[in-house]
């Protein structure tokens, strides 16, 4: 099954969420990911949502979430044409041994050392999916004590708006 | 002015005569605002659902939107099966809530429950007021929603101390929701394309429903099928949006549907659906329904276009509209070879009538009902054997309406569907078929029809069972368990008698008719109770 991004404008007003999570849930609908907050305009928030399904899913997802009233516009987010991103926070084991070889790897993918105890370095790093997927394995044998991710959050390239794109 | 004027003020704005509605403790401010009022007719229920079901056959009846209203907690709980109802069949409803006060929300206090929460399944859209200021503009926005692009209905829900707040009356002259455009006007290319595709058809078929009677666009059908030269089928909610005198009407299809109107799917080169979902009981679970024909897909909510049926052809837009302009750009066709092999079709498939000595036939009595009413008559029908008699039977002409629930098949709604028929047209004959299992699903409501002395005849078939089921079973199981209500039933002429109506049992089909007319003519509420075959079958 294919993997599809959509962005998807809102109202920013409560029950918003539960209407858009509940109609995947509902309709059977895959969501690898959802990330929300807050856009330029404090009255719209933007969702950026991960399917999975054939393009008679796809369809059937864009336009069920334009029945909702609160849907202010969608658009798909096509890998070719956009920029996709993810935060990923990690807590490594890292004892006097093996801090170092981690620092090394972590100053190689462009990630932060964000906090420190005798025994663990938690580490940032944003990225697209094949990064982190990359980063996420070399951690592993370390021993990941934690890990937490935002959910992909993207944008179209170029000098486009949302709300100059075609549906 | 206090919110709850408010609300009635709006309510008046919309031009409501009537709202359905149960009183209780989160809606006594509203209540107090309807009675200083005065204006707005409050039709008291007997049950929050049945208040639904009232604004539902209200509003299909006059073409306006019907207003229900319930208190918090249980109250609202009570009208979700009617909401659930009017979804299905897309019908333009505003449904008021109270709510608990706004500083005990969220804590599980007496009466609370999450009502926006619970219906949003099945809801076009809801409202849960926080700001009191806003009141008149969301009453407006519900009304807008409710009754544009494809009808359903709103609910908003108000807490109780919001209702109590002094507001400032502002409603904005033009609504501005801008995650709500639907699409009125047909796209100018896709209807050229449609005509090609017309032009080029040997075997055109119209399948309708129930979009056209919402989009107010049966005129237009027969026009353009007239026209055209198309004939045209349609599914169980499309039931109305076609007079069975049409030259090119050929009854309706799906699983209850008629042999001859399927087989002409079947056989269609170009399938023109319109206003119709064509869901599982449309296409008789085939999965290869229309299999020899391109597709045009002609529907208000562009969701509809695509998800069951593979479309060549999507136009979205208003029906009425749409059929006007395919009107215009269209000659006629030669059709004459393939309306002639549709119709001989037809004629060959006869519906026989067995008459069983102390049973009514009730395929018979509904032939006769036609003789009987007149073309402006109301009727509803409940769900099981009773709807598809009805639905196959009851010849649809004139202004007759056809009200029932479609979409969610649900048992009770015929009764309180009449009793809104009935409120929204007294002048107008309103007959209730129902079975013996769904009145008891919404008998409470003789006492609604008796104290607003409604001139409802309640047309009863009793087969002493659950017959959809049973025939189910029979059928799919051989045995049957859970449907026999022979032993529970009343006495039911002497139950409504109770209520000061009037009641008469028929046990033989040549009788129907002469106790149809008195208790039309009785122009009181009247109760025709025919005793069924339990074993009698739905087809
Ligand atoms: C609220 C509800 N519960 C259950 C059903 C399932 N059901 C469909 S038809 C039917 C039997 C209806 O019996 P009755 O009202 O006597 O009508 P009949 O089929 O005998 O004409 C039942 C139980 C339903 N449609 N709605
Ligand atoms: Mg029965």
């Amino acid at each position: 099954m294919d993997r599809h991004v959509i962005s998807v404008l809102v109202e920013n007003h409560s029950g918003v969420l539960s209407r858009i999570s509940g109609l995947f849930s509902r309709r059977g609908y895959n969501i690898d990911s959802l990330s929300v907050g807050e856009t330029e305009d404090a009255s719209i928030s933007r969702m950026t949502i991960v399917v999975r399904g054939d393009s008679y899913i796809l369809e059937q997802i864009k336009k069920q979430l334009n029945k909702l009233v609160d849907v202010i516009k969608i658009v798909s987010l096509a890998p070719e044409a956009s920029v996709y991103r993810e935060l990923v926070l990690v807590k490594v084991e890292a004892g006097e041994k093996t801090r170092a070889s981690i620092t090394g790897i972590v100053n190689i993918f462009r990630a932060n050392i964000i906090d420190v105890s005798p025994s663990t370095l938690t580490v940032e790093i944003t990225g697209d999916q094949s990064k982190l997927q990359a980063f996420i394995e070399l951690m592993q044998p370390y021993g990941i004590k934690e890990l937490v991710r935002t959910g992909l959050t993207a944008l179209q390239r170029g000098d486009q708006q949302i709300s100059q794109v075609g549906q | 002015m206090k919110a709850a004027d408010a609300i009635v003020k709006c309510l008046q704005k919309e031009n409501v005569e009537v709202v359905f509605g149960y009183p209780g403790g989160a809606v006594l401010p509203l209540y107090d605002a309807l009675r200083n009022n005065g204006m707005v007719r409050h039709i008291l229920v007997r049950h929050e659902q049945a208040a639904v079901h009232s604004a539902s056959g209200y509003a299909r009846t006059t073409g306006s939107v019907g207003v229900a209203i319930g208190t918090s907690g249980p109250g609202a709980t009570n009208l979700i099966t009617g909401i659930a109802t009017a979804y299905m069949d897309s019908i333009p409803l505003v449904i008021i809530t109270g709510q608990v006060r706004t500083d005990l929300m969220g804590r599980d206090v007496f009466q609370e429950v999450d009502i926006t929460g619970a219906t949003e399944p099945f809801i076009k859209h809801s409202y849960l007021v926080r700001n009191a200021q806003q009141l008149p503009r969301i009453m407006k926005e519900a009304f807008h929603i409710a009754s544009t692009g494809r009808p359903g209905p709103v609910l908003i829900d108000i807490p109780v101390d919001i209702q109590n707040t002094r507001i400032e009356f502002n409603q904005p002259d033009e609504l501005q929701i801008r995650g709500y455009k639907p699409t009125f006007e047909g796209h100018v290319g896709q209807i050229k394309r449609a005509l090609r595709k017309l032009r080029h058809s040997k075997k055109p078929l119209i399948c309708v429903g129930g979009g056209i009677l919402h989009a107010k666009a049966t005129k237009e059908l027969a026009g353009f099928a007239l026209k055209a030269r198309i004939p045209v089928v349609h599914t169980l909610m499309g039931i109305g949006a076609m007079g069975v005198d049409h030259p090119y009407y050929f009854g309706m299809i799906g699983s209850h549907g008629f042999a001859h109107a399927n087989r002409g799917v079947g056989q269609a080169d170009l399938l023109v659906v319109i206003g119709a979902r064509v869901a599982d009981r449309a296409t008789a679970g085939s999965g290869i329904f229309a299999k020899n024909a391109e597709i045009i897909h002609i529907d208000i909510d562009p969701a509809e276009i695509g998800k069951n049926l593979g479309t060549l052809i999507p136009v979205v837009g208003d029906a009425k509209h749409i059929l006007q302009q395919l009107s215009d750009g269209i000659e006629p066709l030669e059709t004459e070879e393939w309306v002639a092999e549709l119709a001989s079709i037809r004629d060959r498939v006869h519906t026989e009538i067995h008459n069983k000595p102390g049973f009514v036939n009730p395929k018979q009595v509904l032939r006769d009902l036609g003789e009987v009413v007149d073309d402006q008559a109301v009727v509803t029908a409940d769900v099981g054997q009773n709807q598809l008699w009805a639905a196959r039977n009851f010849p649809m002409q004139g202004d007759r309406k056809l009200l029932m629930s479609g979409g969610l098949g649900t048992m009770g709604y015929s009764l309180p569907a009449a009793v809104g028929a009935k409120v929204a047209a007294p002048d107008r004959q309103v007959v209730a078929i129902v079975g013996d299992g769904g009145f008891q699903m919404s008998m409470f409501e003789l006492g609604t029809i008796a104290q607003n002395r409604l001139a409802i005849v309640i047309l009863l078939f009793n087969n002493s069972r659950l017959g959809m089921v049973r025939e189910l079973q029979d059928r799919g199981y051989g045995e049957t368990f859970g449907i026999d209500i022979t032993d529970g039933n009343p006495d039911f002429i002497a139950l409504v008698q109770a209520y000061g109506f009037q009641g008469v049992q028929v046990t033989n089909t040549k009788d129907f008719s002469a106790s149809m007319r008195v208790a039309l003519e009785s122009g009181k509420p009247y109760l025709v109770e025919c005793i069924v075959d339990a074993k009698e079958s739905t087809l």
